[in-house]
């Protein structure tokens, strides 16, 4: 008789429970009642720390309510509603459907999360979210999300600025661009089985452009922390730009001297520039780009004018002053 | 068969009726966030299956040797022309809102507009010549040559679709796979009769 060694035996393993935690199970399911009880107290609370659940200022779970305080950044047009925010997303690590990232983001670790700081600067080393992000200093804005494919959504993101994290993360003289990449695991992303873009998904924003007050870091959106679909547990979000210029789902940042080979640059130089700024006069190549289609409103097919710098050309003109924009799309 | 075949291939169309009827009177519906371009994809993707499924017909039989299949293959190729107009007038419709000025700068400045209209185009004089008397009149082999368009009219409308899409998708390139195979069946038939008729008796 032969015996056969099991090849998944490790695997097996792995996924036993250890012998303290099965002696304790009971204890254990009663505090896990007591956290749930916690959280559904924290959501109709608008964000008071439960007494059982996660300590003050630590990473929370995707859809754990936040407190924010409300800012100026706010536009007038009615909010997309939340579940074409959390329905309707571009996460091609998940697939290239709109509705693929909400069917299988879940299978998506973001607990525990590290961010890998690289590059010139002076902090370079791993650090936790909650480490780059002050919790207790989250601010809610709500900016026009406009895609290259030009439709738009209005979007109540809650984070914090961006130049409040690169300013944490000292770059050096030297640091002329800032690059961010997205978390890669082909295990949890079904998306990343084909080669639609070049993985994992880089971006990058000049250092001026990152330390614009404009440009913000989302921990949450409507009011609760960021549902893995939209990029949990942290992403960036550049509201003067095509949305794809914003990074989901962040675990490296890297200060740089060149211009960074950012993931759509890459795929198509031609259709899409390391800049995208949104802007009406310019098209893509296969499309106009002079209006938008208005996703998550009451009507089936409303459209609007696109504005320059997505309407922030107050804020953000100056940074490309005396650049031909056409050239530098 | 041939009621079967109409009720398979009115089908889709129903499908698209259904949904919006549903959307515009407040109930649920299966076409997300963005019914416009949901319906885009949806007839557009049907118009070239349906195109495929007719040049599968011909393998089909040779493979089978069930003749009667023939019999089939015309309306399915007119189902797939007029999915592909419903395609491209919902987008004329909801993308353009009829202006004639915005299809042609499409036309000529965007490569994927330009082949879907190629192949809308080339389908419209295979439409006109569908029906039997057009054959008698014809003669069945100067019909035969002019329904050869259907073969370039397939790549374009393959080419549109992979050139539609943002990045490197599977959807075209199995659409395109599918359609290598029905033409290279074709060739190699055609070669075979070639060698076949070259060699003496």
């Amino acid at each position: 008789m032969k015996f056969r060694r099991n090849p998944d035996y490790q695997d097996l393993r792995s996924e036993m429970t250890p012998e303290d935690l099965f002696w304790n199970r009971r204890k254990l399911m009663a505090a896990s009642g007591a956290i749930g009880a916690g959280l559904a107290f924290a959501g109709t609370a608008h964000g008071d720390p439960a007494p059982n659940g996660p300590k003050a200022g630590a990473q929370p779970a995707p859809g754990t309510a936040l407190k924010s305080k409300k800012t100026a950044w706010t536009i007038s047009d009615s909010l997309a509603s939340e579940e074409a925010v959390v329905g309707y997303c571009n996460f091609y690590e998940f697939g290239t459907d709109k509705s693929d990232p909400a069917r299988y983001a879940d299978k998506m670790t973001v607990s525990p999360w590290s961010i890998e700081v690289s590059g010139e600067t002076g902090a370079a080393g791993k650090y936790a979210v909650e480490d780059l992000v002050d919790y207790g200093k989250l601010e809610e804005r709500v900016y026009r999300h406009r895609c290259v494919e030009a439709w738009s959504m209005v979007v109540p993101w809650v984070g914090v600025p961006l130049s409040s994290i690169i300013s944490k993360l000292k770059p050096g003289p030297k640091a002329k661009f800032v690059q961010f990449e997205t978390y890669l695991n082909p295990s949890e992303m079904r998306g990343v089985r084909y080669p639609v873009i070049d993985w994992p998904y880089v971006e990058g924003l000049r250092i001026d452009e990152a330390m614009n007050e404009l440009a913000f870091v989302a921990v949450g959106v409507y009011g609760k922390a960021l549902p893995k679909q939209n990029g949990a547990p942290l992403r960036t979000v550049v509201p003067w730009k095509y949305g794809f210029k914003g990074t989901k789902s962040i675990v490296k940042i890297r200060f740089v001297e060149k211009m960074p080979d950012t993931a759509w640059n890459k795929a198509n130089a031609h259709e899409y520039g390391f800049y995208s700024n949104v802007n009406p006069n310019v098209d893509h190549p296969r499309w106009s780009q002079a209006s938008e289609r208005v996703i998550g409103g009451k009507k089936f097919n409303e459209r609007r004018k696109t504005e320059i710098f997505n309407g922030y050309e107050k804020q953000v003109a100056s940074l490309y002053s005396g650049m031909d924009l056409t050239k530098n799309f | 068969m041939k009621p079967l075949t109409l009720l398979a291939l009115i089908l889709p169309g129903a499908y698209v009726v259904l949904e919006w009827t549903l959307a515009l009177s407040g109930f649920p519906h299966d076409m997300g966030f963005n019914p416009v371009q949901w319906t885009h994809h949806f007839l557009g993707e049907t118009a070239l299956r349906i195109l495929l499924v007719s040049l599968a017909i011909t393998p089909l039989r040779d493979i089978t040797g069930w003749a009667p299949i023939i019999l089939i293959r015309r309306r399915i190729g007119l189902a797939a022309f007029f999915y592909a107009l419903a395609h491209l007038l919902a987008y004329v419709w909801l993308d353009l809102d009829w202006s004639m000025p915005k299809l042609w700068e499409d036309i000529l400045q965007r490569t994927y507009i330009t082949l879907g209209m190629g192949a809308v185009a080339g389908l419209i004089p295979l439409a006109i010549t569908s029906t039997n008397g057009m054959i008698r009149r014809m003669g069945r082999q100067a019909w035969q040559r002019l329904h050869y368009l259907v073969y370039p009219i397939a790549i374009l409308a393959v080419a549109h679709h992979f050139f539609a899409e943002k990045g490197i998708q599977m959807g075209p390139l199995i659409h395109g796979a599918i359609l290598a195979f029905l033409l290279a069946w074709r060739l190699v038939k055609f070669i075979r009769l070639r060698i076949a008729a070259a060699q003496p008796a």
